[in-house]
């Protein structure tokens, strides 16, 4: 396997009138070719943001720092804005989070799908669109070609991420960037969309990136998780190792929020994490989770806290043995 | 007792181009339904993507009149209602915060304008009112001032939430409330959905594509598919013994938080039905693993199960005693 995907220390900054917001806080991952790398955490905790600084479409003020970061081997910071609109949407594509920020309201959903095609293999009008028709069956819309004239409004939440899904497709990129590509679709569609993502991954060796709050499709798409916490990845391993042994307190805490078919009772409190994330201003200076964390001693507080490998690819974040971290966990899931 | 909703045969249609000079067609997003919510109650809606559950919830808000059908808010037409009053009474959360937010207001101001608009309180006690549903959504008070795209989606749709609650309405229509949460924020959003609904009373439509979540809070689930309900019941009873192959296709197609088993197939195939073209006979038959001859020509009416209906020729004793 090689990286398509090599991000080492990378930080977002935003200054804002209250002090510099500090949202990416010196976070290292990779993606290999074929390898479905899965992002969760609270929301707010700056994963979008990630996203859209690999993509460099950072908000104006937003500042992006890297000490690497590779697309295929290839330099992302050296590149200008034409080099990165040769890659986005070509070598890299990105499904957003919510569709009608990247769909734009006055054009048909035809030409915004071959649009990119047209653009990037010069193509002719209906090669582009013959591909346009075939995702958009491909990600389970029927008529396709009759779709095609419709505008984004006339189309359902679920059929517009459907869309934007297909249009990240049409140039076969080698990374897709998905930012909770199926938080709108039912459950059949979802697989669907799943398994389309994971045939072209075989085919095209194409590296995904997805974020989601869904622990269940991370639980059966993952290869390796990367749990972030306000700006920070907290505990990384393959999705084995983070589900059945987690360490860090907050990914355990997740994992109890759940509600799991027949486990929790109906109407019943589900385990939450009480608290809010820390206002990300300013560099660390005490591990982020401590206000809201179970076990938080005083030492907690003393001094940032930084990440412990603990073999290639599993680290975590907290200043408890693992020892301590495993017998944790077994005590709250007893109770 | 009066449901506090009722909708009875309701149908909303639209009319949409087929292509360049091509006439337009009708497409029946709504076709034929009928729900009664009780005070009190949650009654979860799902099904497939594209079915006409916004649709419907629309229509149920009043923001949307239905092509033909009633629907009825404690027992009166919502078309003879006030729309502040009937606003007062029920409240959306809808499903895309970035669409449904005002962009250039403050977080403050977007909460709120309910209480501006119905002239609650005081303008000295707004802010206080404001920082309260702040606090039980999990808003941190620093953003109030802040824009709706200084935020990130997950905070987005706690403004979305604060804002349904703070007029203290009878009825939530949730569409998709917690789609863009993270888990934690999630489970803090339903206890509170849940808290609220029994100190106060309230009663909700909670659409989603989270079975766990309408598992976890709702009484009643309907499962609707190309614009009618397919199948209704005791929420118990849907998940244990569920009835129509599509609600059994969706059950299977959950992915609970268990590494290795990978993704499920539901044996649906790959022919998506075309709601401007629907299927002849049951609109699910090109589908369905079950299908039978008469499925093709003839439409399943709803049959009793022992908490609801279903509308599946597989039920339908009569008939299998004729063929
Ligand atoms: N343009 C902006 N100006 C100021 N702050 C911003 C801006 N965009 C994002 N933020 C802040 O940066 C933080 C990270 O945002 P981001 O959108 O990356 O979160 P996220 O992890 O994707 O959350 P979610 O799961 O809710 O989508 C948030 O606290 C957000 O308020
Ligand atoms: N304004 C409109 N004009 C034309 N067609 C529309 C319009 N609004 C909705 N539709 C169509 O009506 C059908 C139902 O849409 P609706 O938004 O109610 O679906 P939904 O069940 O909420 O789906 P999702 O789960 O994807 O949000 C879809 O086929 C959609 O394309
Ligand atoms: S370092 Fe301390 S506060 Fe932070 S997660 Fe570990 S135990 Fe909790
Ligand atoms: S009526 Fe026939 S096609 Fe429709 S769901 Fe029942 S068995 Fe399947
Ligand atoms: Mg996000
Ligand atoms: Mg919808």
């Amino acid at each position: 396997m090689s990286a398509i995907l090599e991000v080492e220390n990378l930080r977002v900054e935003i200054p804002l009138a209250t002090g510099t917001l500090v949202p990416v806080r010196g976070i290292s991952f990779s993606v290999q070719r074929g390898e479905t790398l899965c992002i969760v955490g609270e929301s707010g905790c700056g994963k979008s943001l990630t996203s859209l600084s690999i993509m460099n479409l950072l908000p104006k003020r937003a500042k992006r720092t890297a000490n690497r970061l590779l697309l295929g081997g290839a330099d992302l910071q050296g590149m200008d804005e034409r080099a990165m609109s040769d890659v986005r949407g070509n070598r890299m594509a990105m499904i957003f989070q919510e569709p009608m920020t990247s769909l734009n309201p006055a054009y048909t959903i035809g030409n915004q799908l071959e649009e990119a095609f047209l653009r990037h293999r010069k193509a002719s009008r209906r090669e582009a669109r013959e591909r346009a028709v075939f995702l958009l069956e491909k990600v389970g819309i029927s008529a396709a070609a009759s779709r095609l004239g419709q505008y984004p409004h006339q189309l359902s939440g679920g059929l517009r991420q459907r869309v934007m899904i297909a249009m990240a497709l049409m140039c076969g990129p080698e990374l897709i960037i998905a930012d909770e590509p199926t938080t709108a679709l039912d459950v059949t569609i979802q697989a669907q969309i799943l398994h389309l993502l994971a045939t072209l991954q075989r085919e095209l060796q194409m590296g995904v990136m997805l974020i989601t709050h869904d622990l269940g499709i991370v639980a059966r798409v993952a290869d390796r998780v990367a749990v972030m916490y306000a700006g920070e990845i907290v505990e990384s391993g393959t999705v084995h190792e983070v589900f059945s042994r987690p360490l860090h307190p907050y990914t355990q805490g997740l994992l109890r929020c759940i509600p799991v078919p027949g486990k929790t009772r109906r109407g019943s409190h589900l385990g939450s994490i009480p608290g809010v994330v820390p206002a990300l201003f300013g560099e660390p200076t005490q591990c982020n989770f401590a206000n809201r964390c179970e076990y938080a001693t005083p030492a907690c507080t003393a001094a940032p806290v930084p990440l412990t490998p603990l073999s290639e690819g599993r680290a975590y974040r907290c200043i408890l043995p693992v020892e301590t971290c495993i017998a944790n966990q077994a005590r709250a899931v007893a109770a | 007792m009066t449901p506090i909703l009722e909708t009875a045969n309701v149908f909303r249609t639209f009319q949409v181009s087929t292509g360049f000079l091509k006439p337009k067609r009708p497409l029946h997003a709504v076709n034929g339904v009928s729900l009664r919510l009780a005070k009190g109650e949650v009654l979860g809606l799902v099904g497939e993507s594209g079915c006409g559950k916004s649709t419907l919830a629309k229509m149920l808000l009043g923001l949307l009149p239905p092509t033909s059908g009633d629907i009825l808010v404690s027992g009166q037409a919502i078309t003879g209602l006030d729309r502040r009053a009937t606003a007062r009474r029920i409240q959306p959360i809808f499903q895309d915060p970035y669409s449904s937010l005002n962009p250039r207001k403050t977080i403050g101001d977007i909460i709120g304008l309910p209480l501006r608009v119905h002239r609650v309180g005081s303008a000295a006690e707004r802010p206080a009112k404001v920082r309260e549903m702040m606090d039980m959504v999990g808003l941190p008070h620093r953003y109030v001032g802040n824009y709706p795209s200084q935020l990130s989606g997950g905070q987005r749709q706690r403004v979305a939430i604060a804002r349904a609650l703070i007029m203290r309405p009878e009825l939530v229509i949730c569409d998709e409330p917690t789609s863009a949460l993270d888990v934690s924020v999630q489970s803090q959003i339903l206890n509170l959905l849940l808290d609220l609904q029994r100190e106060l009373g309230l009663t909700y439509l909670l659409i989603s594509h989270n079975l766990a979540v309408v598992e976890h809070m709702a009484h009643r689930v309907a499962v609707m598919y190309l614009g009618r309900i397919v199948e209704e019941a005791e929420t118990d009873q849907l998940f244990r013994d569920p009835q129509h192959p599509y609600t059994r296709a969706l059950l299977d197609s959950v992915l609970t938080p268990e590494p290795g088993l990978g993704v499920p197939d539901a044996n649906l195939g790959t022919t998506f039905p075309n709601p401007i073209d629907p299927p002849s006979g049951c609109t699910f038959h090109p589908r369905c693993p079950h299908v039978m001859p008469v499925c093709r020509t003839i439409v399943p009416k709803p049959l009793a199960t022992q908490t609801g209906h279903v509308e599946c020729h597989l039920y339908d004793t009569a008939l299998k005693q004729a063929s």
